[in-house]
């Protein structure tokens, strides 16, 4: 995995703190559009995943606050939902994916 | 949930994100060219220097200006940008008497194609809930002053309309062409929380 430095910046910030964050920003917003689906649709969901943790967490807890972890929920919320991937679908394939980690496998 | 590591250090969360990514590749739901073409266009194409242009032309040319705060949308469109959900884009001056800034308070809506991706603080619950409340100490913490006889204006996106702050025109930029002043026009002036930069260094 590429280093920290070698990540793309914009006014010396980094635009994705990890390389996951990225490929669920791009899944998002190219799912939305390859469907035709309205953005809101997606946007909402995030809604209702930032005002969960806030409930839980409060705003000014100072509480670790993982942003693209609330996307990654929305996203999988969408999907499910919407019927385009089913619960067990996705989860065979998740421990798919891990057990390829796991093992060291190239994919 | 946790986000503990795999064998190879991946998170739960890589694991699931990579796991649902493959799974609409597998459905044929999505492809992998649109989504590297994405990230690629946020890494690379998107980002405040975009907006500075914009502000820039606005500065120097008065008609341009007049467009813009009119149509938001069609006046970025002229210097090529949009598209990405910048349908209702909305250009809030900034004058002596009223300063302007954005947040959006229940996520993180922001005007993609002439500002990238917004900055860490701009998603976080802080910035969000307390923008709104108590715009004017937020602002000090940025290390923006406002007497008490400018008004502030607090812009919350909705699900359709992005804003775009034109800051003022600094003092001592007579003369100086849109390519000369664009670097004056930072990503935190358009977002609202500072004033463009002088330009004489301090």
């Amino acid at each position: 995995m590429a280093g920290v430095e070698a990540m793309p910046r914009s006014n010396g910030e980094l635009v994705f703190e990890e390389p996951w964050q990225a490929r669920a920003f791009g899944v998002a917003v190219g799912l939305v559009e390859e469907q035709g689906l309205d953005w809101e649709e997606f946007r909402r969901r995030l809604i209702d995943e930032i005002g969960a943790w806030e409930h839980e967490h409060g705003t000014g807890s100072g509480d670790a606050y993982s942003y693209y972890e609330r996307w990654l929920a929305a996203l999988e919320r969408l999907v499910l939902e919407r019927g385009l991937v089913t619960a067990a679908e996705l989860e065979e394939e998740i421990l798919h994916v891990a057990a390829e980690d796991d093992h060291g496998h190239d994919h | 949930m946790s986000d503990h590591d795999h064998g190879n250090g991946a998170s739960d969360l890589e694991v699931r994100s990579r796991a649902l990514e493959s799974l609409l590749y597998e459905k044929g739901l999505l492809t992998p060219a649109a989504v590297d073409a994405l990230i690629s266009t946020f890494e690379e194409d998107l980002g405040p220097m975009n907006g500075a242009r914009v502000v820039a032309r606005a500065w120097v040319d008065p008609d341009y200006k007049r467009r813009l705060l009119e149509d938001g949308a069609a006046a970025i469109a002229e210097l090529g940008y949009g598209g990405l959900q910048s349908e209702h884009l909305v250009a809030v001056e900034n004058t002596p008497t009223v300063h302007n800034v954005v947040c959006c308070s229940l996520c993180s809506c922001y005007p993609w194609p002439v500002l990238g991706l917004p900055p860490r603080w701009y998603k976080e619950p802080a910035y969000r809930s307390r923008i709104v409340i108590e715009p004017r100490a937020v602002l000090a913490e940025f290390g923006l002053e406002l007497d008490e006889d400018v008004e502030v204006r607090v812009w919350d996106s909705s699900s359709e309309i992005r804003y775009l702050v034109l800051p003022q025109r600094p003092e001592g930029t007579e003369g100086m062409s849109e390519d000369e002043l664009a670097p004056l026009v930072t990503r935190d002036a358009m977002i609202g929380v500072t004033k463009a930069l002088s330009p004489v260094a301090a």
